[in-house]
């Protein structure tokens, strides 16, 4: 079992840093006693946040991405989720065979 | 809500998709670092310890003998700062949390983990024990995936190929399916996808997300009306999101 100092010392403070970015969100919700306009605007955070997330998949990535992001929302409509999600995986798969 | 057994139980199956498609990342993620002259131990502790998919192959892909300590640590500010709001939006719904689950509950925190612990809010309630059950079935399989991928890896191929990378966008997409209300959750993510994409195109980083984030939050506030700042009407998504 090899451990290089540099390379422990580089692990330690990713993870230091890592988990700072995940309580800060804890602190800053202390912060903001929110209400009205504010409130509306905490209401809108999770799904602007995954949008932004898949965005540059769905929208930035190739044609073959962008069809199947289009089939997977079609599919979450009327499908449970691991049914959704095999179906925009499979056909993500065929359309980069198709589009290249 | 069950038991807490129940509620464990209930958010390690809710989860299962998304593990599926982590195990074989996590195989390659221990492969590539093995490639980089990382040893066993010094990837797992890295997955059990940082315990972050994208910061890792970004720091893997950036690693150099000896590691470029201030580099990596920055990379990792930069790259998680996305997990700051996260943070401060599922925060909101732990009302059942104590002090001390809060705080155990961010080190378990992943973009897939938070978005089923945002669906479980948005349907109920969301208990400490549903919120462990996705945190440590996900800790497990990635840790052991890595741990698996740097003892064995190679010739493994590249998970993208068979679309396992795309699987993550899929679960994203039917979360995001659930919290359509009314025609401003469509502004607020016409606007965001749009900055997403855009910045995601100009600027190097992961600032995409921060920056969508923002461009959807400015337009649910600028669209804010008065006496509409109730929770959005529940009813009309039932039944979109069997789970």
């Amino acid at each position: 079992m090899s451990v290089d100092v540099n390379t422990l010392l580089a692990i330690v403070g990713m993870a230091l840093a890592t988990y700072l970015t995940r309580i800060a969100g804890l602190w800053l919700l202390q912060l903001a006693n929110v209400g009205g306009r504010a409130r509306s605007a905490m209401d809108a955070l999770p799904p602007a946040v995954l949008m932004a997330v898949i965005a540059p998949t769905v929208l930035a990535t190739g044609l073959a991405e962008t069809i199947a992001a289009a089939i997977t929302i079609v599919a979450a409509f009327r499908l449970p989720l691991l049914v959704a999600v095999a179906t925009g995986v499979a056909s993500v798969v065929v359309l980069r065979q198709l589009i290249g | 809500m069950g038991t807490r057994t129940q509620e464990f139980s209930a958010g390690a199956v809710a989860i299962l998709p998304v593990l599926v498609a982590t195990a074989p990342i996590a195989l390659l993620f221990g492969t590539l670092a093995a490639a980089k002259g990382l040893s066993a131990f010094e990837i797992w502790l890295m997955s059990a310890t940082v315990y972050a998919g994208a910061l890792q192959f970004v720091a893997i892909d950036q690693w150099a003998d000896p590691a470029p300590i201030g580099l990596l640590v920055f990379t990792a500010l930069v790259v998680n700062v996305r997990h700051i709001l996260m943070g401060a939006s599922i925060g909101r719904a732990m009302t059942d949390f104590s002090g001390p689950a809060r705080y155990a509950s961010m080190f378990v925190l992943t973009d897939e983990g938070w978005a089923f612990a945002e669906r479980r809010a948005r349907e109920g309630s969301l208990t400490p024990a549903y919120y462990f059950g996705i945190g440590v079935s996900m800790c497990l399989v990635w840790t052991s995936g890595s741990l698996l991928g740097a003892v064995i890896g190679r010739g493994l191929g590249d998970p993208s190929a068979y679309g396992f990378n795309f699987a993550f966008s899929a679960v994203f997409i039917c979360i995001l399916v659930g919290f359509w209300s009314n025609w401003r959750t469509g502004a607020v993510l016409a606007s965001s996808g749009a900055v997403s994409a855009m910045v995601y195109l100009l600027v190097p980083g992961a600032w995409y997300i921060i920056a969508g984030a923002f461009a959807g939050v400015g337009t649910a506030a600028a669209l804010h009306v008065q006496g509409d700042d109730q929770k959005p009407d529940e009813h009309k998504t039932d039944g979109i999101m069997p789970s």
